[in-house]
């Protein structure tokens, strides 16, 4: 707005007396007719990004009970209680043993919000929320547990979509990441153009990346990875065997190829386009898996 | 050539004196009442926009509309403190001698050629003698409060008004000349065929920045400067009685915009070829409520003039500027004859 005077300045015009007095007049008489930017909060709740750091959430099914968070926060907040189970396999053998989360906290009077245990969860079991209302009236009460933790999670937003130029993620081959938990919630549309977002709702597995078979394989196989790495995490338990939902696929290449040479034409940069044709490839893959 | 006044419609309505007396002082003191707060809530909102804000928003329900409301009851309610050192009667005295005159001033505007309270032949005379005496109001705030920066704040009022009092009259005077009336029924009705503004624009704008000065209104907010003298002559008041000096500076822009509406924008009658479509009061509230408007305006976009900027825009421009305005009119007058 003040840069207009100084526009007036440099181009060295002929100064009008008065001139800048009117200018200003205008400035503000065209701030009056634009909408206001006052956010009516209490009211109308905020239109929050989708990497707001809000507060940390917890995705119980995908911790593994490393203690890794615990360990490099700077403040120790994190509380975390657990215990080791095993189980006989029914076909004998040596017992198979599992950590069991009894106790995930976080004070969040002690919390920093630096970040690090998301940073290091290699499971991907900590997340940003864009939550943010959870003041207390009592310090002690900030102590919040993990089932509210995992309330949290629901209100995880996808990733924004990558901007152009943007290089595509390491995990984008194809591969399933673990799972984001807003994936569930959101509208299939509305998942962002990483394809780590697009993991399979309903598989929370650990497993580690995999390649993608050329054909469908039996959907068996991510299925038992899961069942190795938790076993008895009993969020899992509740779920439908993820085995029946989860198919296989790889690139639906007639549809990488459409888009990519539609983003092609576009003047799309090329990585960003691959991404996005990979993206949609898949999306179509898997639909088609489904159907067939 | 000076139209004639209807008589007011209080009259036509009653033929007792007293009762005529009471009514009239009733309807004044209602108006005097309502248009500084619906002023001040125009102010509130149009400030809030012109820096992109929503303003008051919840009280009332709708857009905050009883936000005034609400902000008198809060005063009503808070603590009448006067400060140990402070001269008693005269420190309660004067918020009352800051607004009466406003009131007062309220009696001879019209609102059409039967709207109005009294019809004063020496109207116009009447409004400016009686706004310069709320300064002296202001001077024994200043003075009684034993604040320092109280009686720095009512000092520079003092010399404000003095320095734009001159440049005020000589542009009223230009206007009294060209019309040939005192009284503002008159000025209103002889501008039937084209409002005075088109013949003074620049004893208009002279009129209307020494206004400005006179209400102490920003860009010439130097006597209550909050950076610098806290809030001038104000400073020590709570509660009520600095209610009064608010509602008194938001009763003086609807007294100053509806002076200058009849001075120079034909009062309560409309633009030549469209009066009919609207009566005349409605005119009269418009011109008021844009003028009103206008000086919120200038607040929100200028910033407060130096105390040395002031005096010297006064003195040596707008006094030298009215004065020559004057003296044109007088010649043209002289020429037409």
């Amino acid at each position: 707005m003040a840069v207009d005077a100084d526009e007036v300045r440099r181009e060295g015009q002929p100064s009008i007396p008065g001139l800048g007095l009117l200018k200003g007049l205008t400035v503000t008489l065209k701030t009056m007719l634009r909408p206001a930017v006052t956010q009516r909060y209490p009211d109308v709740k905020p239109d929050l990004p989708a990497r707001t750091r809000g507060v940390i959430a917890l995705k119980e099914a995908n911790c593994t009970v490393c203690y890794k968070c615990a360990r490099e926060c700077p403040d120790w907040c994190i509380y975390i209680d657990a215990h080791k189970e095993t189980h006989e396999p029914a076909g004998g053998g040596k017992g198979r043993s599992a950590k069991v989360l009894d106790r995930f906290a976080i004070d969040y009077a002690l919390c920093m919000y630096c970040g690090i245990c998301v940073e290091v969860c290699p499971f991907d079991a900590l997340f940003w929320s864009p939550e943010f209302e959870y003041a207390e009236y009592e310090v002690d009460e900030l102590i919040h547990e993990k089932e509210k933790l995992e309330e949290w999670t629901y209100k995880v937003l996808p990733p924004p979509p990558l901007e152009d130029g943007a290089e595509p993620p390491a995990e984008s081959s194809g591969s399933q990441s673990a799972g984001v938990p807003g994936v569930e919630t959101a509208p299939p549309g509305a998942a962002a153009a990483t394809v780590a977002a697009t993991s399979v709702p309903g598989v929370r597995s650990v497993s580690p990346p995999e390649t993608p078979a050329p054909a469908a394989p039996p959907a068996a196989a991510p299925a038992e990875a899961v069942a190795v790495s938790t076993p008895e995490a009993p969020a899992l338990k509740a779920q439908p065997a993820p085995s029946t939902e989860h198919k296989e696929v790889s690139l639906d290449q007639e549809t990488f190829d459409r888009v990519l040479a539609e983003l092609l034409d576009k003047g799309t940069d090329r990585r960003v386009a691959e991404g996005q044709a990979r993206r949609a490839a898949m999306i179509a893959a898997r639909k088609k898996a489904e159907e067939g | 050539m000076i139209a004639q006044a209807g008589a007011s419609f209080v009259n036509d309505l009653f033929n007792n004196f007293w009762v005529v007396l009471v009514i009239k002082a009733v309807l004044v003191l209602g108006f005097f009442l309502v248009a500084p707060l619906v002023v001040g809530y125009m102010e509130h909102k149009v400030l809030a926009h012109m820096q992109a804000r929503l303003g008051p928003w919840y009280a009332g329900r709708f857009h905050g509309w009883a936000q005034l409301v609400a902000d008198g009851v809060k005063f009503v309610q808070k603590e009448d403190v006067i400060p140990e050192a402070a001269d008693r009667s005269v420190f309660s005295l004067a918020p009352a001698v800051v607004m009466i005159p406003y009131i007062v001033t309220v009696v001879v505007i019209p609102f059409s050629h039967t709207i109005y309270a009294e019809n004063l032949d020496i109207g116009i005379f009447f409004v400016l003698a009686m706004s310069s005496v709320s300064v002296i109001g202001v001077l024994m705030a200043g003075w009684s409060s034993a604040n320092k920066f109280s009686l720095i704040g009512a000092l520079r009022a003092a010399a404000q008004l003095i320095a734009y009092e001159l440049p005020l009259v000589l542009a009223a005077a230009a206007v009294v000349m060209q019309n040939g009336t005192l009284s503002l029924i008159g000025i209103s009705e002889s501008q039937s065929h084209v409002w005075n503004v088109a013949w003074q624009p620049i004893g208009f704008l002279i009129f209307l920045v020494a206004s400005l000065a006179e209400l102490t209104r920003p860009p010439f907010d130097m006597p209550v400067a909050d950076s610098e003298i806290i809030f001038g002559a104000y400073t020590e008041y709570t509660g009520l009685k600095f209610a009064f000096f608010l509602l008194a500076e938001y009763g003086g822009i609807v007294v100053l915009s509806a002076v200058a509406s009849v001075l120079y924008l034909g009062g309560y009658l409309g633009p030549p070829v469209v009066a009919s479509l609207l009566p005349a009061p409605i005119w009269m509230a418009g011109k008021i409520g844009a003028l009103s408007f206008f000086v919120i305006w200038l607040r929100a976009t200028y910033p407060r003039l130096r105390e040395d900027q002031l005096q010297r825009f006064s003195w040596l421009a707008l006094v030298p500027l009215a004065l020559l305005n004057v003296m044109v009119v007088a010649i043209v007058k002289i020429a037409v004859k």
